[in-house]
């Protein structure tokens, strides 16, 4: 079967630094592949990279077997692949319910259609109670899944997942890990950035490994705790740092 | 109750002239109602889609031009100007817009307003076309009576405001504040942003330059310093709205009734009539910091504060 | 071309240069204040026609020379820019509101203040600074007796051009020698880095819009031997010192030295081939032209030189 994702060959170069350097893998249908790195990897710029907010420097991303880089953001989003931020970026004064709406608009034609589309996606990612909250106000953790629910909405093949679990505490964790899951079981595929090593480990199918913006491992999550240049990469940072 | 507000003040406007107003009167409400199409134009681009433009008056000139030239070159009646300033208005949106929306944030207002001095030499400049600094006169009056301009006027407020208000409660209306809460955001959820910000800047610029076009016919006369102004156009637009208030339906009506009535009641105080730049600025200065969302978004705000007066 | 041709193109070029390097100083202090503070100054140009009336009232009633005025200016305009920051200004960016521009709004209104207080002072008419050298010039004949062509260097120009030389230098030596100035471009490059580096932002922040507005300040002295004065010619200014900015690339000095002297040579050329009335036009088809072809204006394509990507 041929995979869903293929990154071929992506380099992303800001003025003369290399943020990225000949990275290539694939994800293939309904897998949760997970991206990890120390610090300044360059995981998000492979994610802004494949979301189409950088078209790459060298190399190609295909979707589907179709070539996505170049295309813009909105253009990849219809296609099907959504994403959420590390930093999040809800629609500051808009209520929940309305940021989810104007993001279901990508695929509904009318307005009864996107409010159905939403107000589904704030009842799996269980926001529904706090729908007519203006988003500016909501905990982290529930903007966090605010964000999940708006990837959702636009109907999604794929999502990539920008740290979705990054400052929470233990029970909001359970609950992004369990929505997480709960996505993968409809069909869906998922790529994930996360730091949480354990979070990493337990949801994801395989798992690749970047480090100083090139790919030195890729693997189960068995084989990766195993390889001795993943453990280098994590000590030698931990020490350098 | 909302729901009809608007219709009642519509008709209770429409029989307006009934009463047998004076001229004078009856050119303060036509400036007014001028003013709010005006305002709740800049609200579409400025308030729902925060791009705030500080060159409106590069659209109210172009369309004010449109009705000048064609009575003048083509021999028209100065009224083909309000159907046919949508096509050269909306031909200068795409140039402008293709400019400067590739601009954010205060750098797109900064693009906007040196194309609007653009606008205004390049009119002063092409004599053969505009009569550069001479202006152009329409010399025959459609009408000597105020009430008919008071009519037209008011149509084209009421079409504006039903506009505006379909656009903002469709999918467009979710789109424009998407964009103005995060354009990165906007873009990632699917949202075409360079086409939506134009599709926002060419309403907003044809209603614009349609009420130009009824100034060009209503005032008989027109230069590119009246039109094209910087400060009595372009930045009293951005007053209106931000006094009255920012993405509220009813805040360009309510910011036009104060600063004209501001604006008159200035002129007619003889000594403070020189000052009248300098009670706008400090007017738009107590707004931005105290009001910041204008008198209709702060509302609640208000509403505190008189409260509070009252307990004390 | 005829040697009386070469002798317009020549005469142009040079005027133009003159202009442009007190574009450059018109043009620095802005783009320091939009670095600095990401904040648009729409009221620098008024500021700029404050410190041409400070040396103006100087000139009419003391007879102080428009020069020797920059010593009372600069301070003048520095006092007034610091009050503006902090009392109008910083309030602003921390008041919530729908409109993020509510800033650049708020300086439309101080510019619209200032420029309306000089008419009631002053009344609009036109006022021009009768120094004795105002017509003086320097001719290529008198030096070169045989020369082919003859050219002409104006002295009021071309002092005011090598005063917003010593002025740029001496501002170069305070970014780049004094800690308050390290401090300054720091927080241009990355604001969040020199907050943990301890720089106080918010007193930095006065004191650059105080440095930028005493930097067009004293263009303003050095325009008055040259310009007529009139209260409304704030606006164009400031929309000068904007296209440089944006020409020169977001707060670099460099960029803003290179900008305005770009600015001023295609202005010189424009009105001497195409009209005097299209000098305007000319301007902001550099303007355009920057926007499309150079985003992020001179100094990005010095850096793609440099790091030769």
């Amino acid at each position: 079967m041929k995979p869903l994702l293929e990154v071929n060959g992506v380099s992303r170069f800001f003025g003369g630094l290399a943020a990225v350097t000949g990275v290539s893998f694939s994800v293939k249908k309904g897998e949760i592949l997970g991206l990890i790195g120390p610090n300044g990897a360059g995981k998000t710029t492979l994610f802004n990279v494949v979301n189409g907010f950088y078209p790459p420097s060298r190399g190609e991303v295909l979707f589907k077997g179709k070539r996505i880089s170049g295309l813009k953001p909105h253009q990849i989003c219809r296609l099907g692949v959504a994403r959420t931020f590390q930093v999040v970026k809800p629609l500051q004064r808009m209520s929940v319910l309305d940021n989810v709406i104007a993001s279901a608009f990508v695929r509904a034609n009318s307005r009864a259609r996107a409010d159905e589309i939403a107000i589904e996606a704030l009842r799996f990612t269980g926001l529904y109670d706090d729908r007519d909250v203006i988003s500016k106000g909501l905990p982290l953790g529930k903007r966090k899944r605010l964000e999940i629910a708006r990837a959702l909405a636009t109907q999604p093949e794929m999502i990539l997942f920008d740290e979705s679990c990054a400052g929470l505490n233990p029970t909001e964790l359970g609950h992004s890990i369990e929505i997480i899951r709960k996505i993968k079981e409809r069909g869906l595929t998922i790529m994930v950035i996360e730091h949480h090593m354990k979070v990493i480990m337990s949801i994801s199918d395989r798992i690749v490994v970047l480090n100083y913006g090139e790919k030195i491992a890729e693997g189960t999550p068995a084989e990766i705790t195993a390889n001795p240049l993943v453990i280098e990469a994590y000590l030698g940072a931990s020490q350098g740092a | 109750m909302k729901r009809i507000l608007p219709p009642v003040i519509l008709v209770l406007l429409a029989l307006l002239p009934l009463l047998g107003l004076s001229s004078y009167w009856m050119h303060i409400f036509i400036l007014v109602i001028m003013w709010a199409v005006i305002g709740m134009a800049w609200n579409l681009l400025g308030g729902y889609c925060g791009q705030v433009s500080f060159g409106h008056a590069a659209f109210f000139g172009v369309g004010a031009y449109t009705a000048g030239i064609l009575y003048n070159k083509a021999g028209l009646s100065g009224w083909w100007g309000l159907p046919l300033s949508i096509v050269a208005v909306t031909a200068s949106a795409l140039v402008i817009g293709f400019i400067c929306l590739r601009l954010r944030g205060p750098f797109f207002a900064l693009g906007t307003l040196a194309m609007g001095v653009i606008l205004r030499v390049t009119t002063e400049n092409l004599r053969s076309l505009t009569e550069g600094d001479l202006g152009i006169m329409i010399r025959e009056r459609t009408w000597t009576e105020k009430t008919w301009y008071f009519y037209i006027i008011l149509s084209i407020a009421a079409s504006t405001y039903f506009v505006v208000r379909k656009v903002i409660e469709s999918k467009l209306g979710y789109y424009f504040v998407a964009i103005r809460e995060d354009q990165d955001a906007a873009e990632s959820l699917g949202i075409n942003t360079t086409f939506y910000k134009n599709i926002a800047l060419c309403l907003s610029a044809v209603i614009t330059g349609i009420a130009g076009a009824f100034y060009t016919n209503y005032m008989g006369y027109i230069d590119p310093k009246v039109v094209f102004a910087l400060h009595d156009i372009s930045i009293v637009t951005i007053m209106v709205v931000m006094v009255g208030g920012v993405a509220t339906f009813w805040g360009p009506a309510v910011g036009a009734v104060i600063m004209v009535l501001l604006a008159e009641l200035i002129r007619s105080i003889p000594k403070l009539g020189a000052a009248h730049h300098t009670l706008f600025g400090i007017l738009l200065i107590v707004i931005i910091i105290f009001l910041p969302n204008g008198i209709v978004g702060d509302l609640p705000k208000l509403r505190k504060i008189f409260r509070l007066g009252r307990t004390s | 071309m005829t040697s009386s041709q070469i002798e317009v193109l020549l005469q142009t070029l040079i005027s133009g240069l003159l202009l442009g390097g007190l574009y450059a100083l018109i043009g620095i202090g802005m783009t320091l204040i939009m670095g600095v503070m990401k904040i648009i100054n729409l009221a620098h140009g008024e500021l700029m026609m404050v410190g041409m009336y400070v040396a103006f009232v100087l000139f009419s009633s003391f007879h102080v020379d428009p020069y020797l005025s920059v010593f009372v200016a600069v301070p003048v305009l520095f006092i007034l820019g610091v009050l503006l920051q902090k009392f109008l200004i910083n309030p602003v960016l921390k008041v919530e509101a729908i409109i993020p521009e509510n800033q650049v709004i708020l300086t439309v209104g101080i510019g619209m203040v200032l420029a309306n207080v000089a008419t009631i002072i002053f009344t609009s008419d036109y006022k021009s600074t009768p120094v004795e050298y105002a017509t003086k010039a320097w001719y290529l004949s008198d030096i070169w007796k045989e020369t082919p062509i003859e050219l002409s260097l104006s002295m009021p120009w071309s002092v005011s051009f090598l005063l917003a030389i010593i002025i740029t230098v001496l501002l170069w030596f305070f970014l780049t020698k004094t800690d308050m100035g390290k401090s300054i471009r720091a927080t241009a490059q990355d604001k969040d880095a020199a907050l943990l580096m301890g720089v106080n932002v918010e007193r930095l922040r006065v004191f650059t819009f105080g440095l930028g507005s005493a930097l067009v300040g004293a263009a303003g002295c050095l325009l008055l031997p040259i310009y007529y004065l009139y209260p409304d010619l704030g606006g164009q200014f400031t929309l000068i010192a904007f296209v440089i900015t944006i020409l020169g690339g977001l707060g670099s000095t460099v960029g803003a030295i290179i900008g305005g002297i770009i600015l001023g040579i295609f202005e010189s050329l424009t009105s001497t081939y195409v009209g005097m009335g299209w000098a305007p036009v000319g301007r902001f088809v550099i303007f355009v032209a920057a926007l499309i072809f150079f985003p992020g204006g001179i100094v990005a394509i010095l850096k793609r030189k440099r790091f030769g990507k």
